[in-house]
């Protein structure tokens, strides 16, 4: 088959490899039908995730259709329409039945790696290093699904893939950004970061019943696409962020902020430039610009919710002042798996097209030009969809 | 003492002497010799020398003549080292010997089940990552083979020697069965219906000695590592039904390095 394998910073091959097969009972095997690359893929792309290995196949979003199950795999035939949420869950362990999905105890093979760094490993994930599992990604023609019978959601006939696709991990993950917000009507959030997952973020604060939301960005189209979903946008070359979200809410500061950026944020301020020249010196691992931000910004009592990603140590964090405005915290990776239900039928209902943010659909063999394109920000690249059997 | 060494020791029903001589023999009979021998020669050729080098020399050849009268040598007892050993023993590990580990884990399944499953021990070999095989002998006697280090097969025949049913199981090594190794595991309800913590206590007398195991725990393979490992299969097994791996897929090209270390 063939798939699109890692072979160092910003050299990805598609490739002829081995077939997906069924390894274990609970496994199922996907002919993948549209898969995406997503930001955090970016990391990989860059090398900036450690342990990957050359060959290593990437993506983590993808559905497909599926053509082998497990012995124990009851819940799914072949020919069933599936999409997989990119976190792999066992579904008996303590976190799982707490519905902490991403938090599962069983799937990762290197948990000890993990544990040395963290004190504790969550659940691997599809195509992210080897420190989160190693399994292999699904930008691929084929996959292998482990844990199939609790982790794919069946698809219905009358929902497209470009629709349905995203469930896999960014419209989840915007959502739960949005619903760790604890909204009451009259709300306004802040939103940094107009990538998918701030796309997301956005559209699921104003379904969640945010009176407002403020974007934050620096790129024309991002905020464009920002604006269509219903949010002020503000681009923050254009002066002091806390300042002016303290203007534009009467002086309060918002209610919720979500930091949508995560580790390698960029910025026009004194810390954002620290950042890129510890970063440089290998003196910091993450740059925290857009969370001191959101910590600055916020209204007390408020909650900081940060689905971007973090890796490492940060350093100057303001805690202090999140102490004195007694700031709630929420993060950590997506529980996709208590999502899928509910926001399939968001989309059934039509309250919420998910394909509104594809801007690139190529064949898999374009996956090399895509990373570029989508690395540079170029051709007003916010989000590509692969198709491996087109 | 920690609650898990204390039951260990209940368990084993033995309680191995806490008190050490200050200067016990630790080094063996042909080493003492050779330490006395060499010792001298180095001391008597540095006082030759007259220089400072050699008062130097000369002072470490006194250093192993004392080490090799006196048979007790800082280094080793600091290495956790004793090369003065009888050569027959009784079963298990004796008192003041060996590697010990322990570790626990909480899995969300009943005592019961989970002691059911342990108690066959012919399952152990599937989450014990060195283990081949457990032979049931009779009800308390088991034949054990197992790949010990630099991929030698070390077979012995094992005893249960306390058994309380979903609560405790002990076992160790026979007489003369040339591995001594101990160990127990114990099931107790977790608060907040969290399912069982399953506690094991390991001992091993490895046969490369302590040193040789103290250098494959500075990288990470030790005792301590394997059981955790071990540990967490068994956690999966009883969760998940299966072992987490990747094993077997697919991937693109390797490296040759990276073929060559995996």
């Amino acid at each position: 088959m063939k798939a699109v394998c890692w072979h160092g910073a910003h050299d990805v091959r598609v490739e002829t490899v081995p077939d997906a097969q069924i390894l274990n009972p609970r496994d199922a095997v996907l002919k993948v039908t549209a898969t995406a690359i997503c930001g955090s893929d970016l990391h990989l792309y860059n090398g900036s995730i450690p342990t990957m290995e050359q060959g290593d196949i990437l993506g983590h979003e993808f559905m497909g259709e599926v053509v082998e199950t497990g012995s124990e795999v009851k819940n799914l035939k072949p020919g069933d329409r599936v999409v997989v949420p990119f976190a792999i869950a066992c579904g008996e362990c303590f976190f799982c039945q707490s519905q902490l999905w991403s938090l599962c105890d069983n799937t990762n093979p290197n948990a000890a790696l993990l544990e040395t760094f963290y004190g504790a490993s969550g659940s691997a994930l599809f195509g992210y290093s080897h420190l989160y599992g190693g399994y292999a990604g699904g930008q691929a023609e084929y996959v292998r699904v482990p844990f199939a019978d609790v982790g794919p959601i069946k698809v219905p006939d009358h929902v497209t893939d470009e629709q349905a696709l995203f469930l896999s991990d960014i419209f989840p993950t915007g959502y739960m950004a949005a619903e760790r917000c604890e909204l009451q009507p009259g709300d306004t959030v802040a939103v940094w970061g107009c990538g998918p997952i701030g796309q997301f973020a956005i559209r699921s604060a104003r379904l969640l019943g945010a009176e407002r939301v403020i974007a934050i960005d620096r790129i024309p189209e991002r905020l464009e696409m920002a604006r269509q979903g219903g949010a002020e946008t503000l681009d923050y070359r254009d002066g002091d962020v806390p300042e002016r979200l303290r203007e534009m809410t009467g002086g309060m500061g918002p209610d919720a902020c979500i930091d949508a950026v995560g580790m390698e944020a960029h910025g026009t301020t004194l810390d954002a430039m620290a950042d890129r020249i510890k970063h440089r010196l290998y003196l910091a691992t993450d740059r925290p610009h857009a969370l001191r931000e959101a910590i600055k910004s916020c209204r007390k009592g408020g909650v900081v919710s940060v689905p971007g990603v973090y890796g490492g140590w940060l350093d100057k964090l303001p805690f202090g002042a999140a102490f004195a405005k007694g700031l709630r915290f929420g993060m950590g990776q997506t529980h996709v798996h208590r999502y899928l239900r509910p926001l399939m039928e968001r989309i059934e209902r039509g309250e919420i097209d998910p394909s509104f943010v594809i801007t690139h659909r190529l064949p898999l063999e374009d996956a090399p030009q895509a990373y570029d394109v989508f690395d540079h920000k170029q051709d007003d690249c916010i989000k590509v969809v692969l198709t491996p059997h087109s | 003492m920690s609650t898990a060494t204390r039951e260990f020791r209940e368990t084993y029903g033995r309680r191995p002497s806490t008190k050490k001589s200050a200067r016990s023999v630790n080094v063996g009979d042909w080493e003492r010799a050779g330490s006395t021998g060499l010792g001298a020669i180095l001391a008597v050729y540095g006082l030759k020398r007259r220089s400072l080098f050699g008062l130097l020399l000369s002072g470490v050849g006194a250093s192993l003549v004392y080490r090799g009268v006196s048979g007790h040598c800082d280094a080793y007892e600091a290495l956790g080292v004793n090369t003065n050993r009888p050569n027959a023993h009784a079963g298990g590990v004796r008192a003041q010997q060996g590697l010990r580990a322990e570790c626990s884990e909480t899995i969300r399944r009943p005592a019961d089940r989970l002691f059911r499953f342990w108690r066959q021990l012919e399952n152990l070999p599937r989450f014990m990552a060195h283990l081949e095989s457990v032979a049931p002998l009779d009800e308390r006697r088991s034949h054990w083979v197992a790949r010990g280090p630099a991929g030698a097969r070390l077979e012995w025949d094992a005893a249960i020697i306390n058994e309380e049913e979903n609560r405790l199981i002990a076992w160790q090594s026979e007489p003369g069965s040339g591995v001594s190794t101990a160990a127990s595991v114990h099931f107790e309800p977790a608060a907040g219906h969290r399912g069982t913590v399953v506690r094991v206590s390991l001992k091993y007398d490895p046969p490369g000695g302590k040193a040789a195991a103290r250098l494959a725990d500075l990288f990470g393979v030790g005792l301590e590592h394997r059981l955790k490992e071990d540990m967490r299969r068994f956690k999966q097994l009883m969760e998940a039904g299966e072992i987490a791996t990747v094993a077997g897929q697919a991937s693109g090209p390797r490296s040759p390095l990276i073929r060559a270390i995996t």
